[in-house]
C-alpha cells in the first residue's frame, strides 16, 4: 500500500516536472568552485569565491534562472590534492560548471578531467600558455587573461616610455621566467642584469643592493603575493623609489595594498581592471562589495565576478537547459554580459580580447588604498598564442 | 662588482644572521636541555609579529608594541608549555614531532582565522625611519643597523645570562646531564619552563622585529624554522655560542652567495646558462654546508660542552 503510494506520488512528481520543460528546470545549478584556501595565497582563492558569491548573492541566489548550489573546494595549492577533488565534483557531484582555479600547476592537473567529462571550465585567474594555444578546449572558457599578456603589458610601456636599462627579477619557477619572456617580447632595449630570487623570498636587501649598483632606469618584477609586500616595502625603505621607476606585475594589487600601504603609493602594475573604472556595472560591484565585505575588491574578486556574469548569461540564454551542449558553448561565446572591465569579447581560444592598463596605487581620502588607470597600453589585445589554438 | 656592494651584501648577511640567531638560540636550548624537539618554534616567531599587529593598531606606538607584545608571546609560550608541550618531554622524539606539527596546523590556521590571510604590515619606530646613502640613489635603511644592534645586544645578555648566573649554570648542567641535575635536587621541571617560556620570548621578539620589514603572514614560521634547524646543527645542539657564530655564517653565506653566485658562474658559463643554475646553487649552499659540517664534524662546529 505504501509502495504502492510513493510510486503514484513519484510518477505525478515526474509529469509535474515534465510539464514544466524537462526535470533539469527543478533541479539547482551546480557550481564546483575549485580555488586555494589555505597557505599564504589563500587570500587570492578568498577574493575570487567572494566575487563570484556576490553576484549570485544580488541575483537572488540564484544564475540563469536557475537556484544556485555552490560546492566549494580548497585545492590546498597541491595539484594531487586538486585532481582528487575535483573527480569528487565530478563523479560524485556531477556538477554542470567547475569554477575558479587560482593557479597555473592546480589548472595543469585538473584541465583534462573536467573537459574530457564535459563539464565547463570557467577559469578565474590562471591563464597558462599551452591552454591558450596548441592545448586549447571548446569546453574551457577564461574570464582572467593569458599570463603573458600582463607582462606584455610592462614590457610595451617601457620601451614606449623609452627606458634604455631595465632590471628584471622574478622569482625562480616557470611563472617567472614566463614573466621575464613576457616583458622582452616587446622591450627591445637593454636588460642591465636579470636576477632569479627563491620562491617565498623574504628578504630582498642583497637584490637592492645590487639594483641599485647597476643603476637601470626601470625595475621590472614579478612577485606576488607576500614577496610583493616585502619587496615594495623593503624598496621604499632604501629610498630606490625616487631613482628608479617600479614596473610590476601581480605585485601591487588589491590583495597586497593593504599590507604594503604608502610604500607602494605611485608604484606602476599592469591590469585589466581598477575598482575606480568608470562604468555602471564596476560602481554596482564596487559599492556591493565593500558594503559586504568591508574592504576594496581586488582584481581577482572582480574575474570572479565576471565568472559569476558569465555562467549566469549562458544558462539564461539556453532557457536554463544544459543538455544542448554546444549551444550553451556557443552562448558562453557571445560573452552577453557587461564585464566590469568594460570591453570583454572572446577570441577563439576562450581567452578575453580586451583592453591592458598601465595602473599605479592611489590612496583614496578614507584612507584606503586601490589601483588607478594611468594609461591604456593595449587596446582590445588578443594574446599572442590564439593563432595555435584549433578548437575542437 | 664594487667595495661598498659588497660591504652592504655583508651588512644584509648580518642581518639575516642576527634574526636568525634570534629564533635558533630558544630552539637550541629547549633542544640541547630539555632533549625536545619543537617544530613549533616558528610559529612562536609568527605569533610575536601578529600579536604586535595588533598591538601596534591599538597603541600606536612602536616601543610600547614591542613590550606588550613579548609580554604575550612569553604567556603564550608558556600556555602552550602547561597544555602541550609537558606532556611530551618523556615522549621520544617522533610522538613529539607529531605534536609540535599539530601545534604549528592548529596555530597557522587559528591566525587565519582571527587575522585572516592576507599579508599585513606595521611601521618600525618613526626615529628608526631613514637611510644611510653608501650609493648613488640608495640608502642602507636605519631600521635594519637597529636590529643588528638590538640582535648582538641579545646575544651579548644570553651570553652573560647563560655563563654568568645561577640559571644559566643550571641550564648549562642541564644541557650536559639533565638526570645528574635532577638528582642534586634541582627542580628540572620548573627550570624547563622558564627555559621554555625564554625560548618562545626569543622568537616572538624575532618576529616583532621582522615585521616592519617583512611582511606578517600565516605559515611566515615555517621557512624561518627550517633555517634555524639548520643554524643549530652547523653550531652544535645546546651551544648559544655555537647558535650565534653559525646564524652568522648562515646568514652571510646565504646572502652573498645570492648575491654573487650568478656573477661567479658568469665568468665561465654563458649568461643565459649562469641565470639559470646560478640560484639553484645559490639556493642550496646553507644546505651544502649542513651536509658537510655533518660529515666531518657531526656534533656540529661549536658542541655545547660536556656533549658528546
Amino acid at each position: 500500500m505504501r509502495r504502492g503510494l510513493m510510486t503514484v506520488a513519484v510518477a505525478a512528481g515526474i509529469a509535474v516536472a515534465g510539464a514544466f520543460g524537462g526535470a533539469q528546470a527543478a533541479e539547482p545549478l551546480k557550481i564546483g568552485m575549485m580555488v586555494t584556501l589555505s597557505g599564504p595565497p589563500a587570500v587570492l582563492g578568498k577574493h575570487i569565491r567572494d566575487g563570484f558569491q556576490l553576484f549570485v548573492e544580488e541575483n537572488g541566489g540564484k544564475l540563469g534562472g536557475r537556484d544556485v548550489e555552490m560546492i566549494i573546494v580548497d585545492d590546498e595549492l597541491k595539484p594531487d590534492v586538486a585532481l582528487t577533488k575535483v573527480k569528487e565534483l565530478l563523479d560524485r557531484d556531477k556538477v554542470d560548471f567547475v569554477a575558479g582555479i587560482v593557479f597555473s600547476n592546480i589548472l595543469q592537473a585538473v584541465f583534462r578531467p573536467v573537459t574530457e567529462s564535459e563539464t565547463f571550465l570557467i577559469g578565474a585567474n590562471a591563464g597558462t600558455s599551452t591552454f591558450a594555444g596548441k592545448a586549447c578546449n571548446k569546453y574551457f572558457f577564461s574570464t582572467s587573461w593569458q599570463n603573458d599578456q600582463i607582462h606584455e603589458v610592462m614590457g610595451k610601456y617601457a620601451q614606449e616610455k623609452g627606458f634604455k636599462k631595465v632590471f628584471l627579477m622574478a622569482p625562480n619557477y616557470q611563472a617567472g621566467k614566463d614573466s621575464v619572456h613576457g616583458f622582452k617580447r616587446y622591450y627591445q632595449g637593454e636588460v642591465v642584469d636579470e636576477v632569479y630570487t627563491k620562491l617565498g623570498n623574504l628578504d630582498f636587501s642583497a637584490e637592492l643592493a645590487k639594483i641599485a649598483a647597476s643603476k637601470p632606469d626601470a625595475l621590472f618584477t614579478f612577485m606576488p603575493g607576500g614577496m610583493g609586500v616585502n619587496l615594495v616595502r623593503q624598496f621604499n625603505q632604501a629610498g630606490l623609489a625616487d631613482s628608479v621607476t617600479f614596473l610590476s606585475a601581480f605585485t601591487v594589487d588589491g590583495t597586497t595594498l593593504p599590507a604594503t600601504k604608502d610604500a607602494a603609493l605611485g608604484l606602476f602594475s599592469s591590469s585589466q581592471w581598477t575598482p575606480d573604472m568608470d562604468n555602471a556595472a564596476n560602481k554596482k560591484f564596487v559599492t556591493a562589495y565593500e558594503a559586504k565585505y568591508g574592504s576594496i575588491p581586488s582584481l581577482y574578486s572582480s574575474q570572479g565576478y565576471d565568472a559569476a556574469q558569465l555562467i549566469d548569461s549562458a544558462v539564461k540564454a539556453v532557457g536554463g537547459d544544459l543538455s544542448d551542449k554546444d549551444a550553451v558553448i556557443a552562448a558562453l561565446e557571445k560573452a552577453d554580459f557587461a564585464s566590469v572591465r568594460g570591453d570583454f569579447k572572446y577570441n577563439t581560444n576562450h581567452f578575453p580580447i580586451q583592453d591592458f592598463y598601465l595602473v599605479k596605487a592611489v590612496k583614496r581620502d578614507d584612507g584606503a588604498y586601490h589601483t588607478t588607470v594611468v594609461e591604456k597600453v593595449f587596446d582590445d589585445y588578443g594574446d599572442v598564442h590564439a593563432k595555435d589554438c584549433r578548437m575542437n | 662588482m664594487t667595495a661598498t656592494l659588497f660591504a652592504v651584501q655583508v651588512l644584509n648577511g648580518l642581518q639575516l644572521g642576527v634574526l636568525l640567531f634570534l629564533v635558533a638560540a630558544g630552539l637550541t636550548l629547549v633542544f640541547g636541555v630539555m632533549d625536545f624537539i619543537n617544530l613549533a618554534h616558528g610559529v612562536q616567531y609568527m605569533l610575536g609579529a601578529y600579536l604586535a599587529v595588533t598591538f601596534y593598531a591599538l597603541t600606536g606606538n612602536f616601543f610600547a608594541t614591542v613590550i606588550l607584545a613579548l609580554v604575550s608571546a612569553l604567556v603564550l609560550g608558556l600556555v602552550l608549555e602547561v597544555l602541550v608541550f609537558r606532556h611530551f618531554y618523556d615522549r621520544d622524539h617522533l610522538d613529539q614531532v607529531l605534536a609540535t606539527f599539530g601545534v604549528i596546523l592548529l596555530l597557522n590556521e587559528g591566525v587565519r582565522i582571527v587575522w585572516g590571510s592576507a599579508p599585513l604590515s606595521y611601521p618600525g619606530p618613526e626615529i628608526l625611519q631613514g637611510t644611510i646613502p653608501v650609493m648613488e640613489g640608495f640608502g642602507y635603511p636605519i631600521y635594519r643597523i637597529a636590529l643588528i644592534v638590538a640582535g648582538l645586544a641579545c646575544a651579548v645578555g644570553l651570553w652573560l645570562v647563560v655563563a654568568r648566573t645561577r640559571v644559566g649554570m643550571l641550564i648549562r648542567a642541564g644541557a650536559a646531564n639533565p638526570a645528574m641535575l635532577s638528582a642534586l635536587g634541582v627542580d628540572v621541571r620548573r627550570l624547563f619552563m622558564i627555559v621554555f617560556g625564554f625560548g618562545a620570548m626569543l622568537a616572538g621578539f624575532a618576529g616583532v622585529m621582522a615585521g616592519p620589514i617583512f611582511s606578517v603572514e600565516p605559515g611566515m614560521g615555517d621557512g624561518v624554522l627550517i633555517l634555524a634547524f639548520v643554524v643549530i646543527v652547523i653550531g652544535g645542539i645546546g651551544s648559544i655560542r655555537g647558535a650565534f657564530l653559525a646564524a652568522l655564517i648562515v646568514g652571510l653565506v646565504d646572502t652573498l652567495g645570492r648575491s654573487f653566485m650568478t656573477d661567479i658562474f658568469k665568468l665561465f658559463l654563458e649568461p643565459s646558462a649562469a641565470n639559470q643554475v646560478a640560484p639553484a646553487i645559490a639556493s642550496m649552499l646553507i644546505y651544502v654546508l649542513m651536509a658537510g659540517v655533518l660529515f666531518f664534524r657531526p656534533t656540529g662546529l661549536f658542541p655545547a660542552q660536556g656533549r658528546a
